[in-house]
């Protein structure tokens, strides 16, 4: 079964049609990678699948383990994370820039340690098992500092960090929620080839220990190298879907990258894959 | 040279704003002549004076700047940070032991509880302001609400200050929810000016609704707090404290039992806050004051996260008025103004949003110091008016703008620059 289905999705802001009729699938376990010029409607497919807007029409299902799903597009924005086991990352970084990286982790955690602090009040007497699963809590976040290398930086402010590092952070801190499906927004954007190379090895881990991936990518090598799947843009419609290799050698992909007068767009590499 | 020419042209531009400013108060004096008739005099000279002071006070301190290039702010903060520790158990040993140092006149004791009064409201908006980011401007509503709802309990049930005292916090936190739930969704000045409008409508509801609140003549005549039912009375006597004790009364006594009262209360205030930041509610708050989006996409309920800050604030900000209609035995909508409300964010901003010392350091500075001055009579204010000033000049982030971790990984506890640390835009 499919972790995410996306059925006629479309999304107007006043006259203008962001996203057009889209429908596309993910499957469980896979690296599904949405591509696309820039003002396609990458970002805002996004934002439609993570609640940040209400589409207009269409439906999302997501199946949060096998046999169970979710109409995320009638939550509101804040049960998307907890129902829908659907975690983000943002294109430009959203980190609490004024807490540690293990705060951060740990506020990534909040609606599990609320729920163990007795909405508050326990918590505040010190009775409860609130001890107990802040130190699970923290157990969680220290796996997943690892996993991304920021052991180190545990506590230090998550403003104070390379940009790189708060990239990572950002992807352990959607991970903390322990979502069954990743939604990754441009996650190479500044990153230089190393740290590229060490976001593509985690990714892999992260699909390995079973968390299904969704990722906008302008970077081709990230893309190619990385995804199952591939889902191409171009203004707001679905224009070609498959694996790396039929993306590469589909005209209609390469017209949309090369076409209409945009030899010089910097975010052509396609073509070069494809030649 | 030319850092020097420039220097020299800021200063000017300075000194001519002086002169837009100063020109009509001190330039064109109005004075009653023989007749009683206002005429309109010059002062060519004092005006001179006051611009030329201007002139080279800004110049000197342009001078002063680049001889220390560094800014003052970071030194500073390392130390404050660093004797944090133990300047707090030392304020603490001096609050408790302040009444009982002997020869200390009653109106110390006085100006103390006014002043633990003006932390516990400070500490109870620091939730609010300091920890969620929300800028609260009606936080007197709920103050209000407490000393209004002991009043009329008191006096219509004969219940007295302790039966009182939750139910009047209740009531305060029950109207925090009310007016949370349509204005938290507006963020930043939105909220800023709704809340203010809602300390307003609480203000003149109560002016207004003479029937139940007695209108501008306030409430006269609730009971005083007592201890295990003992009253506090200078008549002595069976069933009061002098009496109990075989003492013999005295004013002072009546003043330290409100005081401790008040000092409790503000103690539990603070440890209340300071459990609550260390655990998710609280982390969830300052989250929000660092990134509302972000939280949203890690599945925590915004409004209700903010609506809990704004409810457990106004909690506290209704014990503390139910303890300021207790101490007063009156009150009246003219206890209640907007300055009030302005007064508590002041405290909250000067000693640093979010940092409980800062609270109380700034709560001695912005009522204590006004008391202190007395004697300088109509200087007071002007004297006051610059040291804030000069403060925020110092300390633009507050007297405590560093942040604690509530949970590290290592041993180490590092300390959070302001530079940082969001102020959160409601």
């Amino acid at each position: 079964m499919n972790v995410l289905t996306v059925t006629n999705l479309t999304m107007r802001f006043g006259g203008l049609t962001a996203v057009n009729n889209v429908s596309f699938t993910a499957a469980r376990g896979h690296i599904t990678a949405i591509i696309g010029p820039n003002g396609a409607g990458k970002t805002t497919l996004f934002n439609c699948i993570t609640g940040f807007y209400k589409p207009s029409a269409g439906s999302i299902a997501v199946s949060p383990e096998p046999g169970k799903a979710v109409q995320l597009e009638k939550l509101p924005g804040h049960a998307i994370a907890r129902k829908g086991r659907v975690a983000r990352t943002f294109q430009n970084i959203r980190l609490f820039g004024g807490m540690t990286a293990l705060e951060n982790l740990m506020v990534a955690q909040h609606n599990r340690l609320q729920a163990a602090t007795g909405f508050g009040v326990l918590g505040v007497l010190g009775i409860g098992g609130y001890r107990a699963a802040e130190r699970r809590g923290i157990e969680l976040a220290r796996h997943w500092l690892e996993q991304t290398g920021l052991v180190e930086r545990a506590d230090d402010p998550a403003g104070a960090l390379p940009y790189g590092a708060q990239r990572r952070l950002e992807i352990a801190r959607a991970m903390c929620t322990e979502p069954a499906l990743l939604c990754l927004d441009e996650p190479a954007a500044g990153l230089n080839p190393r740290e590229s190379a060490g976001l593509n090895a985690l990714l892999r881990k992260i699909r390995e220990g079973g968390c299904s991936l969704l990722l906008i990518e302008h970077d081709m090598g990230v893309v190619m190298n990385l995804s199952d799947h591939i889902i191409v843009l171009d203004h707001g419609k679905k224009i070609a879907d498959g694996t790396p290799a039929e993306i590469r050698a589909d005209p209609v992909v390469i017209g949309a990258y090369l076409g209409e007068g945009e030899e010089d767009d910097p975010d052509a590499p396609v073509a070069e894959h494809a030649a | 040279m030319r850092p020097l020419a420039r220097d020299l042209k800021d200063a000017a531009a300075v000194a001519f704003f002086a002169f837009l400013i100063f020109g009509p108060f001190i330039g064109l004096p109005l004075s009653n002549n023989q007749a009683g008739n206002l005429t309109l005099g010059t002062r060519p000279q004092a005006l001179a004076l006051a611009v030329g002071a201007v002139f080279l006070a800004r110049l000197g301190l342009l001078a002063w700047a680049r001889w220390h290039p560094a800014p003052l702010a970071p030194r500073f903060t390392i130390k404050l940070q660093g004797a944090g520790r133990f300047i707090a158990p030392v304020l603490l040993v001096f609050a408790v032991l302040m009444p009982l140092l002997p020869g200390l006149p009653n109106a110390y004791i006085d100006l103390g509880v006014l002043i633990m009064t003006y932390v516990m409201l400070g500490w109870g908006l620091n939730i609010v302001v300091g920890l969620a980011g929300l800028l609260d401007l009606g936080y007197v509503a709920f103050y209000a609400v407490g000393a209004y709802s002991f009043a009329l309990i008191s006096l219509n049930f004969g219940l007295g200050f302790w039966e009182c005292l939750p139910i009047a916090g209740i009531l305060a936190a029950f109207w925090g929810v009310c007016l949370g739930f349509p204005v938290l969704r507006l963020r930043g000045d939105y909220l800023a000016i709704v809340t203010l409008a809602f300390g307003e409508i609480i203000r003149l509801v109560i002016t207004n609704w003479v029937s139940l609140t007695g209108g501008p003549n306030g409430l006269l005549g609730m009971p005083q707090p007592s201890l295990f039912g003992l009253r506090f009375s200078m008549a002595g006597g069976p069933g009061t404290f002098a009496g109990f004790f075989h003492i013999t009364p005295a004013p002072w006594q009546r003043t330290a039992y409100l005081y401790y009262i008040i000092l409790a209360l503000a103690l539990l205030t603070n440890w209340v806050t300071l459990r609550l930041r260390k655990q998710p509610l609280g982390r969830a708050w300052e989250a929000l004051r660092e990134d509302e989006i972000a939280c949203r996409s890690l599945g925590i309920n915004v409004r209700n996260t903010k609506l809990t800050a704004f409810a457990i604030g106004a909690f506290f900000g209704g014990f503390a008025g139910c303890f300021f209609a207790a101490r007063q035995s009156f009150i009246s909508p003219d206890s209640f103004t907007f300055m009030e409300s302005a007064t508590v964010l002041a405290i909250v901003v000067l000693g640093g949003a979010g940092s409980q010392l800062g609270v109380v350091l700034a709560a001695c500075v912005m009522i204590g110091v006004p008391q202190m001055l007395q004697s300088l009579q109509i200087y007071r204010m002007l004297i006051f008016g610059l040291a804030l000033v000069i403060i925020m000049i110092v300390r633009p982030r507050g007297f405590i703008s560093t942040r604690r971790p509530t949970v590290t990984l290592g041993k180490r506890g590092g300390v959070i620059g302001a530079d940082l640390v969001s102020q959160g835009r409601g």
